[in-house]
């Protein structure tokens, strides 16, 4: 069943505007480091709902990408528990185009959860 | 209730204890004034207060692991103990490494658990401010040449000086972070192949390995208008190679933002390297140094998994360490940036 609005994004911004411009600075004349924390919370809040938004379709592309790079069917974690198996025992490396392809894919999309500004 | 606050007694505990010890060092009955907690969690907390004794003034810093405080698996595998790293401190602040100077160390029926004070030196540690505030835009130019040319010094210091150090070279590096990562549980592949890379390219044991920080990077040192005031953070210092300070000076994650500036933020690699050289450091071999700026960069990544790990295992409730697991990714990226230069 649907949910009324707000959308789990428009909820998460309107408690993160809130927390990071109301909160925050109370916090901050209370005790600094409080305010630092809240920062840190504020800042995972962030990733939360990008991760809402974003992270099923990337998960599906992952594993689409990991059973074509590996032959073979099963859940995400099976398949990369497999693939850092090969890794490990050096049976694939970066000279690998097509790992490398798939490494690259995968690590854009979870930085763009995690923290899309970083460069 | 302001949880951050020391409660009263924790906070009357630490003066009263600190007055005993501060008497005992000084030689007359010593006074604890301005008393207040700077950092830390449960464990590694540091203090900062002063000593006044007869009519002088003693501006210091307490370093303490309270007792019964948790330590992560990690902190237990690799980190000194209070009283050696008080050695190693000492020995380096001797040997003229811009190190506080230590004052004195705390007994055990003191009550604080380990614990030492040193003198309390000028400037900030905060990296934002250091990179960014106009106050210190006449050290920004300076501070990678005074870092290069400190670590010489560090890298110089006699090790018959020094207290018993745990010895680690590029192999039993990749094996403790093979091990984090078997113990953490979740497969890695990027990780994974970082450190088949590295195993693959690890550079040879040295024959007479040195005095390295193991955490010497931004954030770890005080710099004032003038530049680098003083190196701290003297937890992980081993014997090994003297390249392995220089690398991770240079990951990503240390210059804060300013990513085109490699050297901790405030210069080029070339800028720090000729300064080491300079001040007297082993000449540095541009593939050593970046060999050990691609393990710094896992190493980093491991250990935000790690901190996460603390929480994730309830050896330590922090919001602050689970997220810091979500900071991985960011070394991640860097560590694909890198292998595809250098490849």
């Amino acid at each position: 069943m649907a949910q009324d609005r707000p959308t789990a994004s428009e909820l998460f911004a309107a408690i993160i505007d809130f927390l990071r411009e109301e909160a925050t600075p109370a916090l901050d004349r209370a005790d600094p480091r409080l305010g630092f924390q809240m920062r840190v919370a504020v800042n995972s809040l962030g990733i939360l709902e990008r991760e809402g938004r974003l992270g099923p379709d990337a998960d599906a592309r992952e594993r689409s990408r990991l059973i074509a790079l590996l032959g073979r069917d099963g859940a995400l974690a099976e398949l990369n528990a497999a693939l850092a198996a090969e890794l490990r025992a050096g049976r694939r490396d970066e000279r690998d185009a097509a790992l490398m392809a798939h490494l690259e894919a995968t690590i854009a999309d979870k930085i763009a959860i995690a923290n899309p500004k970083w460069k | 209730m302001d949880v951050h606050t020391p409660s009263a007694s924790s906070h009357d505990t630490v003066a009263t204890a600190l007055a005993r010890a501060a008497a005992r060092h000084f030689g007359g009955p010593a006074r604890i004034d301005g008393l207040s907690r700077q950092s830390g969690g449960a464990s590694r907390q540091t203090w900062r207060f002063d000593a006044l004794v007869g009519d002088r003034r003693h501006e210091l810093i307490l370093r303490r692991d309270p007792p019964g405080a948790p330590k992560g698996e990690r902190e237990r595998s690799v980190a000194i103990d209070r009283a050696t790293e008080y050695r190693v401190i000492d020995a380096a602040h001797r040997a003229g490494v811009l190190a506080p100077a230590v004052s004195f160390e705390l007994r055990p029926e003191d009550g604080l658990g380990e614990a030492y004070a040193m003198e309390r030196r000028p400037g900030t540690a905060i990296a934002r401010k250091l990179l960014r505030d106009a106050e210190y835009s006449g050290a920004r130019p300076r501070i990678a040449g005074q870092l290069g040319a400190i670590l010489a010094r560090l890298h110089g210091v006699d090790v018959t000086t020094l207290p018993p150090l745990p010895r680690r070279e590029a192999a039993d590096h990749i094996a403790g972070l093979r091990g984090s990562l078997d113990l953490l549980g979740a497969p890695q592949p990027v990780f994974e192949l970082a450190l088949t890379w590295l195993d693959r390219r690890k550079p040879a044991p040295l024959a007479r390995p040195v005095l390295v920080h193991g955490d010497y990077r931004t954030g770890n040192y005080l710099a004032d208008a003038n530049g680098v005031t003083a190196i701290l953070d003297w937890e992980l210092a081993h014997l090994g190679d003297p390249m392995e300070d220089l690398g991770w000076l240079c990951v990503k994650s240390w210059r804060f933002g300013a990513v085109d500036r490699p050297a901790g933020g405030f210069g080029a690699r070339e800028t720090l390297w000729a300064a080491y050289e300079a001040a007297g450091g082993a000449r540095v071999d541009p593939a050593r140094a970046h060999w050990w700026e691609v393990f710094g960069t896992a190493h980093w990544g491991i250990i935000c998994l790690n901190q996460a790990w603390k929480h994730l295992s309830g050896a330590l409730k922090s919001m602050e360490h689970a997220s810091i697991g979500r900071r991985a990714v960011e070394t991640e990226v860097d560590l694909l940036q890198l292998l595809r230069g250098a490849a």
